[in-house]
């Protein structure tokens, strides 16, 4: 697939389609991915990387690389296009800028979850169908891809793209996944219970603001949280309460506008699981509005902006909160 | 620094009973920014307002803070009264501790801390104050009347008699309402066609009134002056400006087994059908469920024997977008569903009926030609029995709590006329209590007792049962004798409560006029404004604001069109400058604040913008029309970025009232 993917970029560069491509290329181990532009053949074939381990979004990029001159050439894994798919509908990405290809991708093996199976001193990995090879500083390591994998790619929720140019490979479905399980585990624990996990997780947050950094959904021009009009910006946390009430002040800003692509998690140097905060929002909206897939369509009305008269009325959401 | 007056007033004993003035007054003091705090015993009344005006010349205020009652009530004589003295209106903040405070503790220390913190935080609301301007905007001087019933057709011809174009939107195939259907009129026994049909005629033939009959409205946009509304005219499949209303299709119809609403459902009509002789417009109306052409393809009669070539099966639902200034809602009622009351056996027995179908039955152009017969049998009945209160003044869960109003005079009414018509008939009228004020109503009742000896008793009935001969068994109690009644009666009729028309609380939503629990609207004061609506330019005409009989109806129709009228005279409203305003740095141009608005104030436009790092970048930013914003605040939520904000109710300020709550 990537032979076939420097081919066709470079075809495209070649007849003046696009004059860049975003693509991957390796950091600084060969395992640590990262998105890259290319403007050449030659670094095409230097550096342009897609494999098992390519698991960043582009679609963000794009924000700031549409508004350049020419066209850019992006290839999009099937959930990196419903990231795409609501930044249009936002009107964040200018869509004549933008080449898209489809990409298929088979789900992308994220090394924390390697190093949390108890394999350590990781230098690279490689991942052939189903086996992930792992060369440690102690001899070589292998792992069943499915243990090698992140929640969002065991729970991946579609492999249709929902919005390209052109598209290489196979087109998939959307998938009957089981992503909100784990949500459903927290609403049945009681209130302490609850509180006392998310306190566990959220109180590592260094914050960092990688998640937000990273977040296709956080486009703001200015971030509430550096905005010091805004009244909350801030720097060092008084007490680590804060630091629950940034994620959760985050949670509510892309409530309805989140795909759940799972960049925030990915991305979370503590390891905290902050996608659950966006599924039990998108789980809340399937339940209480009717299925809503942020990013599916370029139409569908977003149901926290929409008032029907089939809404449930405040009442309705009081009780269940009560009970949940 | 703002320099900021405080007022506190007395309201008499409103509030100067549950609130210690003096202390409120002494505490807001020493609040940063406030230079003179006082109280007064009306702060509303002309030396009240004078001491306001003199303060702000004479400390130079720049900002006034108002304790009083609420904003709904003086904020505007407040404003009013800063303008005169120089002061931008908006400016003024009003703490409301009237009704948040006074009115609703009964401690005084207790009170008066609540009082003093809502001081302060109109005080913390003042210092982000800045003055605002208002603007104008045009009213389109035409009116809309949803529905066509007595309410509707006296506010129409109203407004049409003052000049203004008016449209009137009717569900139903003809206008006329609940009022064509009956018989007499109490207190004076006219008949309700004769006085109501000339009404029908004039606003047919009025040039100023529109009828949209077999309508409704789906769609309302838009704000006080200039709202925009979406008709759907229902398919009738007839050419209305053609149908001559001959009526030979509804001849010839082979379709005719369907249930007659008009009679309600007591006589069949066809499925072709005029609803009655007088209806307006008198146009026929095919009924798509029960045609065999529209149902099966087979049939086609009616187009084969009409001359005017009217009849056309291929007629789609139409939908009009028109402008209007003003809406009258004049939805009306209907008699509640009496299933939840099956121990008087309304749906076991065919002589168990309700009042309006009695209207039916004595009525010449009902299904008996005005002879009182039986349902079941078609033989006279000699006993009746009246039973009101049929799930009025209802605490148990299956009616309504309130009382109808009507069903006391229609009763008598019914009562009377019969024993008019059949004096050999004996008339029982069961009540919990005889209602009877209105002019000449008491007398009228007091007749059917004293002239006509109808047979008032006092308690419910408890139990009818259909019996094998034919007759009703019913069970009662007299309340003043206290016993057991049993009668055995040839008709029973039931005064069932009215509620109001289930068009309504959609139509509310898409208003967003507000309603009570029992679906009735709301008006804007229940005294002193009770035939507005809350919401700017909507008006209330008839029982859809509550039970009213046609005297009071008629009168609240002319009362509403007088208010019509009133706005339809002006050429320009000034707009609320409390409006919202786009911080065009902070906005991405998601189109989030656009999606919500429900007045189309927001628009887009891609802007150069000059960015710090001495580039020049295209932005996508939100314009808001300030002239079509009304300031309701749905944008302020839906921006994710925060940009957009309401002018005189900002983030800022409303989170420095929230602080100074907190503090």
């Amino acid at each position: 697939m990537q032979r076939e993917m420097i081919e066709r970029a470079k075809a495209l560069l070649a007849d003046g389609t696009v004059n860049r491509v975003i693509g991957w290329k390796a950091g600084e181990f060969d395992y640590d991915i990262t998105p890259a532009v290319f403007t050449t053949a030659e670094e095409l074939d230097a550096g342009f990387l897609y494999n098992d381990l390519c698991a960043a979004n582009l679609s963000k990029y794009l924000i700031k690389e549409s508004r350049k001159e020419g066209k850019i050439l992006a290839f999009l894994k099937p959930c990196d296009t419903y990231s795409f798919s609501q930044l249009l509908k936002e009107h964040r990405i200018w869509r004549d800028h933008v080449y898209v290809i489809g990409v298929p991708c088979e789900g992308k093996v994220d090394v924390d979850t390697v190093k949390s199976k108890g394999i350590t001193g990781i230098c690279s990995m490689r991942c052939d169908g189903e086996t992930v090879r792992v060369e440690t500083l102690y001899g070589e390591e292998s792992i069943k891809k499915d243990e090698a994998m992140a929640d969002r790619c065991l729970n991946c929720k579609s492999k249709k793209h929902v919005v390209y140019d052109e598209l290489m490979g196979e087109e998939g479905d959307v998938l009957d996944s089981h992503r909100f399980d784990m949500v459903e585990k927290l609403e049945n624990m009681t209130p302490d219970e609850r509180f006392a996990f998310w306190r566990g997780e959220l109180s590592r947050c260094i914050r960092c603001n990688a998640c937000r950094n990273v977040c296709p959904a956080c486009t703001c021009e200015k971030c509430v949280f550096d905005n010091d009009a805004s009244g909350i910006a801030q720097k060092a946390a008084v007490d680590s309460f804060e630091e629950n009430m940034f994620h959760i002040i985050r949670a509510f800003h892309v409530a309805g506008r989140c795909t759940d692509c799972g960049e925030c998690s990915r991305v979370c140097p503590q390891n905290i699981p902050l996608h659950l905060l966006n599924r039990k929002f998108i789980k809340d909206i399937d339940e209480l509005y009717g299925e809503y897939q942020a990013g599916a369509d370029p139409d569908t009305k977003p149901p926290l902006n929409t008032f029907t008269q089939e809404d449930a009325e405040p009442s309705v959401i009081y009780e269940r909160g009560g009970n949940k | 620094m703002q320099r900021i007056g405080v007022f506190i007033c007395h309201c008499g004993t409103n509030i100067a009973a549950t609130v210690d003035v003096k202390a409120v007054a002494e505490a807001l003091k020493h609040e940063p920014g406030v230079v003179f705090s006082t109280d007064y015993p009306y702060m509303c009344s002309e030396a009240g307002q004078n001491i306001v005006k003199d303060a702000i010349r004479d400390y130079h205020l720049s900002g006034v803070v108002i304790c009083s009652c609420s904003p709904r009530m003086h904020e505007a004589t407040f404003r009013k009264a800063a303008a005169v003295a120089g002061l931008n209106p908006y400016m003024v903040e009003i703490a409301n501790i009237r009704e948040q405070c006074s009115w609703i503790h009964k401690d005084i220390p207790q009170a008066t801390e609540k009082a003093i913190t809502l001081g302060k935080a109109a005080i913390a609301k003042v210092h982000l104050n800045a003055p605002l301007y208002a603007g104008e905007s045009p009213v389109v001087k035409r009116a809309l009347v949803i529905g066509g019933g007595i309410a509707g057709i006296q506010t129409a011809l109203d407004i049409a008699d003052a000049g203004f174009p008016v449209d009137i939107v009717e569900t139903k195939p003809t206008i006329g309402g609940k009022m064509t259907q009956l018989d007499k009129t109490f207190p004076t026994l006219d008949c309700a066609a004769c006085i109501l049909t000339p009404k029908m005629v004039d606003c047919a033939q009025n040039e100023n009134i529109k009828i949209y009959s077999y309508s409704e409205v789906t769609d309302v946009k838009g704000f006080v002056g200039n709202f925009t509304v979406t008709i759907k005219r229902k398919a009738r499949y007839v050419d209305e400006t053609k149908c001559t209303g001959c009526g030979i299709c509804t001849e010839k119809c082979p379709m005719k087994k369907v249930p007659n609403e008009f009679n309600l459902g007591m006589n069949n009509r066809s499925a072709v059908y005029i609803p009655f002789a007088q209806a307006v417009p008198k146009v026929a109306t095919i009924d798509p469920e029960h045609c065999n052409m529209l149902k099966k393809g087979k049939c086609g009669l009616c187009a084969k024997v009409c001359t005017a070539g009217a009849i056309d099966y291929k007629q789609k639902d139409e939908f009009i977008e028109e402008q209007y200034g003003a809406i009258v809602v004049a939805t009306g009622y209907n008699p509640i569903n009496l299933d939840k009351f099956d121990e008087f056996a309304y749906s076991q027995s065919k002589d168990v009926i309700t009042s309006l179908e009695f209207e039916r039955l004595t009525n010449a152009a009902g299904p008996t030609s005005g002879t009182l017969l039986r349902p079941s049998d078609g033989k006279h009945p000699h006993t009746i029995v009246f039973v009101q209160c049929v799930g009025s003044r209802d605490t148990s869960g299956c009616g309504k709590e309130y009382c109808s109003k009507i069903c006391c005079m229609y009763t008598a009414k019914h009562a009377m006329l019969t024993r008019e018509k059949y004096p050999d008939t004996d008339v029982y009228v069961f009540y919990i209590d005889v209602r009877t004020p209105g002019k000449s109503f008491d007398e009228f009742y007091r007749r059917a007792v004293e002239q006509y000896g109808v047979h008032y008793i006092k308690g419910m009935v408890g139990k009818i049962v259909p019996q094998a001969d034919g007759t009703l068994a019913v069970q009662a109690s007299d309340l003043l004798d206290n016993k057991q009644l049993h009668i055995n009666a040839d008709l029973v009729v039931l005064a069932a409560a009215i509620e109001p028309d289930k068009s309504a609380r959609p139509l509310a939503t898409m208003l967003t006029a507000s309603m009570d629990t029992n679906d009735f609207f709301t008006e804007a004061h229940p005294k002193l404004r009770p035939v507005e609506s809350p919401t700017a330019g909507v008006f209330l005409s008839g029982t859809c604001q509550g039970p009213k009989d046609i005297p009071e109806t008629v009168s609240q129709a002319g009362a509403a069109a007088s208010k019509v009228i009133g706005l339809l005279c002006k050429d320009k409203l000034t707009c609320n400058p409390c409006v919202a305003h786009s911080d065009e740095w902070m906005c991405n141009g998601c189109s989030a604040c656009e999606k919500v608005c429900p007045y189309g104030a927001i628009t887009y436009e891609d802007k150069e913008f000059r960015m710090p790092d001495r580039t020049t970048a295209i932005r996508r930013v939100a314009i808001v029309n300030e002239a079509v914003c009304q300031g309701c605040g749905a944008c302020t939520v839906a921006c994710p970025s925060g940009a957009m904000d309401l002018k005189g109710f900002s983030n800022s300020q409303i989170m420095a009232e929230v602080d100074a709550i907190c503090k």
